[in-house]
């Protein structure tokens, strides 16, 4: 089908986006940025907003850069920025597997990592990079900038922390350690599919090959991604052997909520959880 | 409901349009420029039906709205044969029976067009990969991938 009726705004500044986000977002106005989850819900009819504020001509939003040991992404920064290596070391790496898990290659080059997080998709994978890593959300509006931790932006299924007027502008993701190893597993029914299960395991070890830091999160079961502390807190200390990743897994298993089919989303997790254990571990 | 006057550069040709601002891509180039090679299937970005080359990268026309394709340098599946001659790609479509219905076949040439650009060496593993954005319910995907990988080695002749 096609969009309901809307009318179109570009604005080329972001003190002129966000003028007109406090004029429209009270009449459900929202920011256009990839479209790649907004457009086919207008061409569904399941949103009708009568305004779009569109923020792909806005100066700036299209940085990506590294200040400081923290990968700055700007609010048009698209997901195919990522299928090259867009950071130095593990952190470079890890986004560049994991994006090429999200969509298919022309959706890629339009959607972009701000606005997957906003759109908030329980099974979408940038949300668990950004609750794993802990990431900053850099949220604008006409009051300034506010500055929201990963933890508590992604609310819900498809609700965040934003205000109505808020524009995430961007997104910072701290570079991980030269020694840091990862592993990210995802089922999906088709490729391109959002995932049933994923999985992201970071790890740290030191010489004695015990874990010195340990980051493990799940996507695509609950409502939304996050970290399982009690899962981090049997790997941190100990040596990752067989039995102990099976004992994590089946620890992120049980404490996790699945949305829907519990008792095969339960044993996806385990199987999600200890494969990218295994992978960090290799 | 806001309207626009637009220019949209397609295969090198600028169209001048005056349309809403609901109006994809697509629509504004089947409806606007009179060019229909670029098909539409689902509207929502599922079937790659609708693949067009934006500045040399490809992207679902049915989700991006013809207003932002303002400057941008747009190719179509009419752009490709020079004359009577057909480009590589489309030649080896047809040798390789890569298409029977041919609804999704300007889709996927421009899909192709783009990986070949991109890497005119790309390994059959990541041309699965690549290929898999878009569908076909005819063929089966295996005759598109033998085309594909015939028209990298006529164009590297
Ligand atoms: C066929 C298909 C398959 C897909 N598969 C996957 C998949 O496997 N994994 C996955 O993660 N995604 C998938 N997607 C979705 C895609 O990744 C989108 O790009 C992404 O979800 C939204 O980003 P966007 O920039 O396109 O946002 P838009 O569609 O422009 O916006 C989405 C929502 O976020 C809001 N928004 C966007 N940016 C901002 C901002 N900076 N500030 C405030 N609000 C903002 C919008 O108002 C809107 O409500 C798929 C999409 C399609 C069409
Ligand atoms: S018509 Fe655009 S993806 Fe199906
Ligand atoms: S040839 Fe019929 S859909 Fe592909």
């Amino acid at each position: 089908m096609k969009p309901a009726p809307f009318h179109w705004h570009a604005p080329t500044t972001l003190a002129e986006a966000a003028a007109l986000l406090a004029e429209y977002a009270p009449q459900d106005g929202r920011v256009l940025a990839g479209g790649q989850s907004l457009l086919p819900a207008m061409a569904l009819r399941i949103a009708r907003p009568p305004h779009l504020v569109d923020i792909n001509r806005v100066a700036g939003l299209d940085l990506l850069e590294v200040v400081d040991g923290v990968l700055r992404i700007g609010a048009v920064v698209r997901h195919a920025a990522f299928l090259r290596e867009a950071a130095p070391g593990p952190l470079g790496a890890l986004l560049a597997a994991v994006a090429r898990h999200i969509a298919h290659w022309p959706i890629r080059q339009r959607g972009t990592f701000c606005g997957s997080l906003c759109h908030a998709d329980p099974a979408a994978e940038w949300p668990l990079v950004a609750a794993v890593l802990d990431a900053v959300m850099v949220a604008h509006s006409l009051r300034g900038d506010r500055r929201i931790a990963a933890a508590a932006f992604q609310r819900g299924l498809l609700d965040t922390a934003l205000e109505p007027d808020e524009l995430l502008r961007a997104v910072e993701l701290p570079l991980l350690a030269a020694d840091a190893r990862f592993g990210f597993e995802e089922v999906s029914r088709r490729a391109g599919d959002f995932a049933q299960a994923m999985a992201l395991a970071v790890l740290r070890r030191g010489p004695d090959g015990r874990v010195t830091e340990a980051r493990l999160g799940l996507g695509g079961v609950e409502p939304a991604p996050r970290r399982f502390p009690q899962a981090e807190a049997m790997l941190r200390g100990a040596i990752p052997d067989a039995a102990l990743i099976d004992a994590a897994a089946h620890s992120v298993a049980q404490a996790a909520q699945p949305m829907e089919d519990e008792g095969y989303r339960r044993a996806l997790t385990r199987t999600v959880v200890q494969r990218a254990l295994l992978q960090a571990c290799a | 409901m806001s309207e626009h006057a637009v220019t949209l550069r397609v295969n090198g040709i600028a169209h001048r349009l005056q349309l809403p601002a609901r109006r994809s891509l697509a629509d504004a180039l089947r409806d606007g420029c009179g060019l229909t090679g670029t098909h539409l299937g689902c509207e929502h970005g599922v079937c790659g039906a609708c693949t067009v080359l934006l500045d040399g990268v490809p992207v679902r026309a049915c989700l991006m709205l013809a207003v932002q394709a303002e400057g941008a340098e747009i190719r179509t599946v009419e752009g490709l044969a020079q004359g009577a001659t057909l480009h590589p790609l489309q030649q080896a479509f047809i040798d390789h029976h890569a298409l029977q219905c041919g609804f999704c076949t300007p889709g996927f040439l421009m899909l192709a067009v783009a990986m070949l650009e991109e890497d005119p060496d790309m390994p059959e593993a990541e041309m699965v990969h690549r290929l898999s954005s878009n569908l076909c319910r005819c063929t089966g995907y295996a005759n598109i991938l033998k085309a594909v990988q015939a028209a990298a080695a006529a164009m590297a002749r």
